[in-house]
């Protein structure tokens, strides 16, 4: 679970990266264990798939659908949690 | 009725003697959004209270039924959990209760755990540490009509087979399938036998610590005995236009405006009403009674004092509808998620929205509502700002005071006037002022990193009236509790005062008596603002509540007038200057002038370091603004 470099790092897709309908597969969640707990028991568990829904008027919080539910959370955290690469 | 909700409640929180021994007690428990108060309203109605639990600050709902043979039944209503994870303080309470580790609370007989049937397979997440407690459970699954309108399907035998439980789907809110509620509480539901099915799931159940295994488990229980519904298409179509980014903002205002404009004209005929009832009340009681002490203690005191409160019960109910219906209808988590931008440039989040929102009610639920705030430092601030929020209880002084001295008039032909303008305009500076505090706080002694903002967004549900109607029903016994003690005591208290000291056996004309000289002395202090002593008092009797002081000035001027028909409005306008209204109202925005709030904060702080620094604070900020207020409405007013 742990990131080896940065480089890497900025490579990869975060649920940012999903235009509104698009879904994919979480990967990992790289945030503090606390708070990513709590994400995991809203449904962003790595392995599930997730679909980003819209954004509240702004932009932001972003509103993603997993699990047969909506979850709005900021742009900031959306930005830590990683997909899948895409097939 | 009453006297048996009472009993109840007290066998149930505090019964060290045993008493509650003779019925069962079962918890009510499920994640937040599953309709568990719904049900709870359902099962108990009108037998129910309010309560806190000894030592910690999370209230909880107790209620008695009756069951079909008779029994009574205690319930309880836990907080909504999402896991029984002790981390947070409303799952530690939870959890605590379910194991008998709460003193003063029996452990429950059994649970009834409520999960809501459209989103099942994580709702069922909760379902894995709730059974492990090996306690007789019965587990509800709600919304089954809207289950069946999106499609979803459901077996329930499937279900109650691989959990080991009886299962049944119910809706709360329409009142379907509960019967075998009542057959499990009188212990003739058939529980499962124990099959041969693959899931081993009592002996084997994951722990919460690990959730992704948690939600495997969840899904292979659900997997084949549930078919997930359809997306809600409302929900979606509803989204699109309540966040749109252009029709979201505006329908956001629109909504508050429509709710002030309704609370400020709509309350109107209805407070006339009940002004009239309880003036001709005191003129019979006048006209009827010898003439005593004791009439004119009735009708200057009592009648005057704490009728001139009663008066806004209309207006405050029709708040509270208004809160119902958003809050219900699921609008409000949306108006959360517009606000959340607001709100970090503030240093708050979006969670800090609902206990502000409540706030607007009354500061005191608001308070005990931050402790959903995980973050400590955020969730002081939230507490700190809280009361600034305009609650009920100044709704009763802004509305006199505007309709002293603000004519009406429209400004956006019928849908906004100037006296609903002004009331608006009041609720901004209050919100202003909070978030102003807000800021400086989370930019010196509260800065913390940024606690991030997570937010489930329920379905949109129509609001039931059953539900609406129990919530009126509950603000309009506290509010009349409050009239009846802390409201009345000051009434009577304040007209002993006011009569006193007697020479040659005749009360003093109201400035000369004890009531009055304490106005005069504090009245240099407060001349500055515009005050004079007759407010002044009331300044000091609404330290205990701030509705009080309308109940005040009605007693004095009650005392005062040669004949009665003198209203208070009328005796307000001759007796303040405009400048020295406006400062009235800027004052009691700011003002902390409400002991259950210093009272809350103190408990919810654990100390008296942050409520007086609270109180000092805005009473500083009233007293300044006040000042300036008057100064500038003089200076304008030429």
């Amino acid at each position: 679970m742990q990131i080896s470099g940065n480089s890497q790092l900025a490579h990869r897709a975060t649920l940012l990266d999903l235009a509104p309908g698009e879904e994919a597969t979480l990967a990992e969640l790289s945030l503090p264990e606390e708070i990513a707990h709590r994400l995991m028991i809203l449904g962003f568990v790595p392995g599930s798939s997730v679909s980003y829904t819209r954004s509240a008027p702004g932009g932001d919080p972003r509103v993603y659908r997993v699990d047969g539910a909506d979850v709005a959370l900021r742009g900031e955290t959306a930005s830590h949690i990683h997909l899948e690469r895409r097939m | 009725m009453s006297d048996c909700h009472g009993a109840s409640t007290s066998s149930l929180v505090s019964g060290p003697n045993g008493a509650s021994s003779a019925h069962k007690t079962i918890a009510l428990v499920g994640p937040p959004n599953a309709g568990k108060t719904t049900l709870f309203n359902r099962l108990t109605g009108l037998r129910q209270k309010v309560a806190n639990y000894p030592g910690v600050t999370v209230e909880h709902h107790a209620g008695r039924l009756h069951s079909r043979n008779g029994a009574e039944v205690d319930l309880i209503d836990l907080p909504g959990i999402y896991s029984l994870d002790p981390r947070s303080e409303d799952e530690r309470v939870t959890h605590d209760v379910l194991r008998g580790d709460m003193a003063g609370i029996p452990r429950p007989d059994a649970i009834l755990l409520i999960l809501d049937a459209t989103n099942l397979s994580r709702h069922l997440v909760v379902a894995a540490p709730v059974l492990s407690l090996g306690l007789p459970t019965l587990v509800i699954l709600n919304m089954a009509d809207d289950l069946r309108d999106r499609g979803g399907t459901l077996d329930t035998t499937e279900l109650s087979q691989r959990l080991g439980v009886p299962v049944v789907l119910a809706s709360a809110a329409k009142g379907e399938g509960l019967e075998p509620v009542f057959e499990f509480l009188d212990g003739t539901l058939a529980v499962p036998p124990p099959s041969g099915s693959p899931f081993p799931i009592l002996n084997n159940l994951p722990s919460m610590k690990d959730v992704p295994s948690c939600r495997a488990w969840a899904t292979r229980v659900s997997q084949g005995a549930w078919k997930a519904p359809m997306p809600s298409v409302w929900s979606r179509r509803l989204d699109a236009v309540f966040l749109h980014p252009l029709a979201g903002p505006l329908i956001f205002a629109l909504v508050v405006v429509i709710v002030f404009q309704a609370i400020f004209t709509g309350a109107t005929p209805l407070m006339d009403g009940v002004e009239g009832l309880i003036g001709d009340f005191g003129k019979w009681v006048a006209t009827t009674l010898p003439e005593s002490s004791w009439r004119d203690l009735l009708t200057e005191g009592v009648i005057a004092g704490v009728g001139g409160v009663v008066v806004f019960l209309p207006q405050i109910l029709l708040l509270f509808l208004f809160i119902g219906i958003l809050e219900d209808s699921g609008y409000l988590a949306r108006a959360a998620l517009i606000a959340d931008r607001t709100m970090a440039r503030f240093g708050l989040q979006g969670k800090s929205f609902i206990p502000l929102l409540s706030a607007y009610a009354c500061a005191v639920p608001a308070i005990m509502a931050t402790r959903t705030i995980e973050n400590k430092r955020d969730r002081i601030a939230t507490i700190l700002i809280a009361p600034f929020m305009t609650c009920s209880a100044r709704l009763p002084v802004y509305t006199l005071v505007i309709a002293a001295f603000i004519p009406e008039r429209p400004i956006l032909s019928h849908l906004l006037g100037t006296r609903a303008a002004a009331m608006i305009g009041l609720y901004v500076l209050g919100f202003v002022a909070a978030l102003l505090t807000a800021r400086a706080l989370k930019s010196s002694v509260l800065r913390s990193d940024g606690t991030p903002f997570l937010l489930e967004l329920p379905s949109y549900r129509w609001p039931t009236l059953r539900s609406l109607g129990l919530r009126l029903y509950d603000r309009a016994m506290v509010f009349l509790k409050r009239a009846g003690t802390i409201i009345l005591a000051c009434a009577i208290g304040l007209w002993i005062m006011a009569h006193l000291p007697l020479t040659n056996g005749k009360p003093p004309e109201i400035r000369d008596s004890l009531a009055g000289s304490i106005g005069r002395t504090v009245e240099p202090v407060i001349a500055p603002l515009g005050f004079n002593w007759k407010i002044g008092i009331g300044l000091i009797t609404s330290l205990a509540a701030r509705e009080v002081i309308v109940g005040t000035l009605g007693t004095i001027y009650g005392i005062e007038s040669e004949d009665d028909t003198q209203g208070l409005t009328a005796a307000l306008q001759k007796d303040l200057t405009p400048g020295g209204a406006v400062a009235l109202l800027v004052f009691f925005a700011f003002a902390m002038q409400c002991m259950s709030t210093v009272a809350v904060v103190k408990r919810e702080t654990g100390g008296w370091k942050w409520p007086v620094v609270q109180f000092s604070y805005m009473t500083g900020l009233a007293y300044v603004c006040a000042f300036a207020a008057n100064r500038i409405v003089t200076a304008w007013l030429g």
